[in-house]
């Protein structure tokens, strides 16, 4: 079987470093820098038009310098479907991932989404169980979320904490599925990072309060699959086996999970039941599936082709998951966050509980940095992360210099972390970046140096396209 | 759903079917083709190679006066880059060294800069594109050009892949 040669297949489509405008960044206004990053004089092993990907991964610049790019890739359950229904497959994070399918275009996979139901294969995120009478306190030592105040089988969006500056390690969601057990999913391009932390931490607690205190386990075995789309739960529905009142989709709202099975083609259950949590990456109502294998290893690709044999849903890959999210307002790790924010930095300062925001009392990482942050942002934040509409024309993209429209020496004032002309809004360019802190109010007007032309950019709220969760009747 | 299991490669093996007519073409050309009118892709001078192509999927096709040119994207790169939906045009008069910048092609995707095969002076961009950036992804090899230019030195083009080479090129991809 051919191989993936790791560095010079798939081609740069989700470029956001691109070229000519990570180049501007150092160019500053100059026309010559850019120009030394492209072209014929390129090494030959380097394709500039269609240049490999420098893919977004998660944690751009580390992906790029780490060792780990010139080791094979890894390959998700699904590997073989992907090549079977015709993906292009491209390295993200480590893997050989599908970037999109032969049957549908990037934009239509993305409209699919948005109109019906699609599933994508995100078996590289890691998936990890904490449990033990110390589970709940490690976990509200490394974040800021009030996960005591969680029910069972609730879950939030969360961000990992560097101790003492309080920056963000990897985000996270952190589902608690009993009192002191926990499931969580962390990004793949982050592995690396994220296991030496919780390593770290976890050593130190068990160090502290013994060897039995907490259990650690990386759930390897399991793949993950997300169905999204407004038609997601109705699909679903038709396959989830039994009937009692817990398989009634109708009363599992977002942010919730529930183990369940599904009734495969020949009428049988699945071999062990499948953690649903009503969750994604789209602003789509959808759900995550962690799908068992211990046993089972083809159950991944059965429940895919079970999913995906319905008429209304199709296949989709990174390419409309990262336009998708994009439209939501999410976060992309080593793109629109990183460890140089903290989450009031990167405009999530919801993300802190309420209850833990008492400067006497809170005792996660970073607090005595972050907490000033909540209660004063505009004496302690420099920039601010918002959205960008930018004018018809060429998209800035990541690294695209924001500048003051009057400054005609174009001092940047801001960046672009995130960028794409918008699939739902009809092209309309959009884009997430940091800004100067006093510039970020709604409606203020900036520049976006494009290949060094300057285009017009307003700040606007996120996300661009409404978030669509299901949370029942409120 | 395509019932056709494609290999991990798909476009290259597509585009490789597409290229062979054009080889075809070129073989018979010389002595058959005369005169040419209507696919102005394959027209050529009876002696001269005039479709030439890039390792970074640009192509350039000189006219029959051997002086200008126009240059586009590949059916590889248009393919590749997927729903174009912005090209940037040069502006008449930019004077373009081989490798630099003539334009820019945006998808959704991603954006990537179209780089000038020879060294020119551009006589104009396609005004089409300006309108419909997507007809790139319909024509990229014919009426979809990007910038048409005065060649500083037709000769400049011998060293650029011919339509063989380039598709050995795409292959290895």
């Amino acid at each position: 079987m051919s191989a993936v040669p790791p560095l010079r297949r798939g081609i740069n489509l989700l470029g956001l470093r691109s070229l000519s405008q990570s180049a501007s960044i150092t160019a500053n206004g100059s026309t010559l820098l850019p120009r030394q990053h492209r072209g014929l004089h390129t090494p030959p092993a380097v394709r500039p038009f269609l240049r490999v990907s420098a893919l977004p991964s998660h944690g751009g610049v580390r992906f790029a310098s780490s060792p780990a790019s010139s080791e094979p890739l890894r390959q998700t359950p699904l590997y073989e479907l992907h090549l079977a229904q015709g993906a292009k497959m491209v390295p993200f994070a480590g893997f050989s991932m599908a970037l999109q399918y032969s049957d549908l275009s990037h934009v239509e996979s993305h409209k699919w989404t948005r109109e019906k139901a699609s599933l994508f294969d995100v078996s590289h995120m890691v998936q990890h169980q904490l449990s033990g009478p110390g589970a709940l306190e490690l976990l509200m030592k490394v974040t800021p979320s009030s996960l005591d105040k969680l029910g069972h089988n609730q879950s939030t969006l969360s961000c990992l904490l560097e101790q003492g500056t309080g920056g963000i390690v990897d985000d996270t969601v952190i589902t608690r599925r009993t009192d002191d057990s926990f499931y969580f999913v962390t990004n793949a391009g982050r592995r690396d990072e994220d296991l030496a932390f919780l390593e770290a931490e976890i050593s130190a607690y068990k160090h502290a309060h013994g060897a039995d205190s907490i259990k650690w386990e990386i759930l390897e075995d399991r793949a993950l699959v997300a169905l999204q789309g407004p038609l997601a739960a109705e699909v679903l529905q038709s396959y989830i086996h039994g009937n009692g009142p817990e398989t009634d989709l109708r009363t599992l709202y977002f942010g919730n999970c529930r183990s369940l099975y599904l009734t495969l083609p020949d009428g049988s259950r699945t071999p062990h039941p499948l953690l649903i949590s009503r969750t994604g990456y789209t602003g789509e109502d959808g759900f995550e599936i962690s799908i068992p294998t211990e046993g089972a290893p083809s159950l991944p690709a059965q429940v895919t082709e079970l999913l995906t044999n319905h008429d209304q849903v199709r296949l989709a890959g990174l390419a409309a998951r990262d336009s998708l999210r994009l439209e939501a307002g999410m976060c992309l790790y080593g793109h629109d966050i990183s460890t140089a924010q903290t989450p009031p930095g990167a405009s999530l300062g919801w993300i802190v509980g309420k209850d833990r925001r008492d400067p006497a009392t809170a005792t996660f990482n970073g607090a005595s940095t972050i907490l000033p942050q909540l209660a004063s942002p505009a004496k302690t934040l420099s920039q601010r992360r918002v959205g960008f509409t930018v004018e018809k024309g060429s998209p800035a993209r990541e690294g695209a210099v924001v500048v003051d429209l009057n400054d005609e020496s174009r001092t940047p004032i801001g960046v672009i972390t995130s960028g794409l002309p918008s699939p739902s809004l009809d092209g309309t360019n959009i884009a997430m970046g940091y800004v100067k802190q006093g510039l970020h109010k709604k409606g203020t007007e900036v520049g976006v140096l494009v290949r060094n032309k300057l285009r017009k950019a307003t700040v606007v709220g996120m996300p661009w396209v409404e978030s669509k969760f299901y949370r029942g009747k409120a | 759903m395509s019932a056709v299991a494609r290999s991990i490669r798909p476009f290259a093996s597509r585009v490789l079917s597409q290229k062979l007519p054009l080889v075809g073409v070129r073989t018979v050309s010389p002595a058959a083709g005369f005169p040419r009118v209507s696919v102005r892709s394959f027209s050529q001078s009876p002696f001269l190679e005039v479709k030439k192509y890039t390792e970074s999927h640009e192509w350039i096709e000189l006219a029959d006066d051997g002086k200008t040119a126009k240059i586009g994207i590949t059916e590889y790169a248009a393919k590749s880059l997927g729903d174009v939906v912005f090209v940037e045009l040069p502006e008449k008069d930019l004077e373009v060294v081989a490798g630099e910048a003539v334009g820019a092609v945006e998808s959704v995707k991603s954006a990537s800069d179209v780089l000038s095969p020879v060294s020119g002076k551009v006589i104009r961009g396609n005004k089409i594109l300006d309108d419909k950036a997507k007809f790139i992804n319909e024509s990229p090899e014919a009426e979809a050009w990007i910038a048409e230019i005065d060649v500083n030195d037709p000769a400049e083009l011998d060293s650029l892949l011919d339509a063989k080479a380039y598709k050995e090129s795409i292959a290895e991809e």
